[in-house]
């Protein structure tokens, strides 16, 4: 088209971005800030990713709260404030709460949306929006490119992919009958579900989301699946059916016109009345039948990574989910990165059955900028950036990191702010990393400094300390209730730094 | 990549999951994730904590002791539910040794689902 204005026309970029939502902005926006050449393609119109749709019911899971402990744009803020995207500008920080309306400290999509927006607006994040990545292909010419993308507007060739795509597309079980059912993707207003008998296969966030939307409106609702359910508020962590959505189990406890049961299904039919679900109890294998006017899989999404499996990128899980290094490189593929919600594929310690909360935006926000320095300094040759802290200064250096680090108290356990000797004398603060790249990652002798969580609702630093190769961890005191590390961390943090002077 | 219907398939086939029924092992599955490492990836680290139960679906690992190698598990077995159920940290690395793939239970729920499996 000779009037298209839009940017990043077919052609041959260092790196291309696939996605423009909150994963692929984050992305570019640092990208931009360390001037690495890039072009960002989206399939979509507007900023947003599954935000353009998704919460079905418009609110969204993750909270901002506009009055927190300190100002927008502090490190306390940002603890508080789950849905901004980050920046080093005092303008383009904690944006969500600008566009809420008061209502709920959980932004509703719209409000979430508007957010996004904003911060690719102000940052002059720049997407070609309307151009669809259809399939990919490896380069193989002795040029410094690796692939070539063919999207609905041409041919990109780039060294580097980073797909931030989401995990997105629908995902259905195979279950004889299932065509019979619809997919939460596919759902309606509450509304329109008034004085029907709803049966919901699946029992998490998606499914409860459902049921506690439907409560007001549908005759009965039975949720299913064949393991009962986590709740967060039980996990003490974001594992499990979130307290947003904790009704459905008062109604179905009290009696109701919620069923919540453990249930393997074994088909939908159609009957004379509706569609009859036949289950089998996971208890006792009793047989089971429920007569619904709807059957709705609230049985998740996979990631809509196209031929890419074909090109060798190995995925696992009901998510297809594509197998990553600790730096969120194709574990099978080099060249190929992931941003966004695709980055909870890589599991980190998961100490305590916690996993990282790189699937929202509060966790994945930090990657995207970690993947960024670590592009630039593997791939194009930038220096790392690292500061000079003398031994004097370690402790209480690291002391600062946990009282205020926001990447640490998001990323629990995954994200560590990591400090090696320096060959002349003291240390590098290398700054934030994941834990798990210093602990299998080898080098000198150094320190990662953690936030923890254990499921009881303690939260404490742990430090690791990698001296000859070999690790040791040392747990700090719980942080109490104002969130402040102590003396008493002091004491126990020199304590455990002892073991590099030995 | 191993389908749903295919993981309940393999763990029939675990002698701890013999005696239970269709709709149990759909519920073992259930509390289950799977995960995949590639060649090389250190699984659980001796010495620090943070474990649970793993069970290998496909690859192999090895048991490594202070850097020495002594003993390798296959499809068909399982680690980390003594330093699940002692409480302490793993004594030995475990390492993948290929691609790898396991399904895992964390370790808050280990005993639990040990002593329900039982019946």
């Amino acid at each position: 088209m000779a009037d298209d204005q839009r940017p990043f026309p077919p052609g041959t970029y260092p790196i291309v971005v696939v996605g423009s939502g909150p994963g692929g902005l984050q992305l570019s926006y640092y990208l931009n800030r360390l001037r690495i050449n890039h072009a960002v393609l989206s399939a979509d119109d507007s900023p947003g990713g599954m935000f353009l749709k998704w919460p079905l019911f418009q609110r969204l899971l993750s909270w901002t709260k506009p009055y927190a402990p300190d100002g927008p744009g502090s490190r306390r803020f940002e603890r508080v404030d789950w849905n901004s995207l980050l920046a080093e500008d005092p303008e383009l920080q904690s944006l969500q709460a600008k566009h809420m309306d008061g209502t709920s400290y959980f932004p509703s999509r719209a409000e979430m949306e508007a957010n996004l927006t904003d911060f690719a607006d102000k940052a002059g994040i720049s997407v070609r929006y309307g151009c669809r990545w259809e399939s990919t292909a490896r380069v193989d010419d002795g040029s410094e490119d690796r692939f070539v993308l063919t999207t609905s507007d041409g041919d990109y060739r780039c060294r580097i992919v980073v797909f931030a795509v989401g995990v997105a597309e629908p995902w259905n079980p195979n279950i004889p009958g299932v065509e019979h059912a619809h997919h939460y993707a596919d759902v309606g207003p509450p509304e329109g579900y008034a004085g029907r008998r709803v049966f919901v296969i699946g029992k998490r966030n998606s499914g409860f989301e459902l049921a506690s939307g439907m409560l007001p409106w549908a005759r009965t609702i039975t949720l299913a699946s064949p393991s009962p359910p986590k709740i967060s508020v039980v996990t003490k962590s974001l594992v499990g059916v979130r307290a947003r959505y904790v009704q459905p189990f008062e109604d179905s406890d009290i009696g109701g016109g919620c069923a919540i049961v453990n249930a393997a299904i074994e088909e939908i039919a159609p009957s004379g009345e509706g569609l009859r679900v036949t289950f089998k109890q996971t208890a006792d294998g009793q047989i089971m039948h429920v007569t619904a006017d709807d059957v709705i899989n609230a049985t998740g999404f996979v990631t809509p990574l196209r031929d890419l499996p074909a090109l060798g990128v190995a995925t696992f899980g009901q998510n297809k989910l594509p197998a990553q290094t600790d730096w969120w490189e194709s574990a099978t593929v080099p060249g190929i990165y992931f941003a966004g919600t695709i980055t909870q594929a890589v599991p980190g310690l998961g100490k305590y059955g916690i996993p990282p909360n790189s699937a929202a935006v509060l966790g994945l926000r930090y990657n995207a900028g970690i993947l960024a320095r670590h592009i630039a300094e593997t791939e194009f040759g930038h220096v790392p950036a690292t500061k000079a802290v003398s031994s004097d200064d370690l402790a209480a250096m690291l002391l600062d990191v946990a009282d205020q680090s926001p990447a640490l108290w998001h990323q629990r356990g995954y994200l560590a702010h990591s400090v090696v000797a320096s060959p002349d004398s003291g240390f590098n603060d290398l700054g934030v990393c994941p834990l798990t790249a210093f602990l299998d990652g080898g080098g000198e002798d150094g320190v990662a400094l953690t936030m923890e969580a254990d499921g009881s609702g303690a939260i404490y630093p742990v430090v690791y300390v990698r001296k000859r190769g070999s690790a040791s961890e040392h747990q700090l005191p719980p942080v109490g209730l104002a969130e402040y590390v102590t003396a008493e961390h002091s004491r126990a943090l020199k304590s455990a730094l002892d073991v590099l002077s030995t | 990549m191993a389908g749903r219907d295919e993981i309940i398939a393999t763990l029939a086939q675990f002698s701890l999951f013999a005696d239970l029924s269709g709709p149990q092992l759909e519920a073992v599955v259930g509390q289950l994730d799977e995960a995949w490492f590639a060649n090389g990836t250190r699984i659980l680290r001796q010495g620090l904590t943070g474990s649970g139960l793993y069970f290998v679906l496909d690859g192999a690992c090895g048991v490594e002791v202070d850097g020495e190698e002594r003993a390798r598990l296959s499809r068909g077995e399982f680690f980390g539910e003594v330093s699940v159920l002692l409480g302490s940290p793993p004594t030995a690395d475990i390492i993948a040794l290929a691609e790898t793939r396991c399904m895992v239970l964390a370790a808050p729920g280990v005993e639990d689902f040990l002593t329900a499996i039982q019946g």
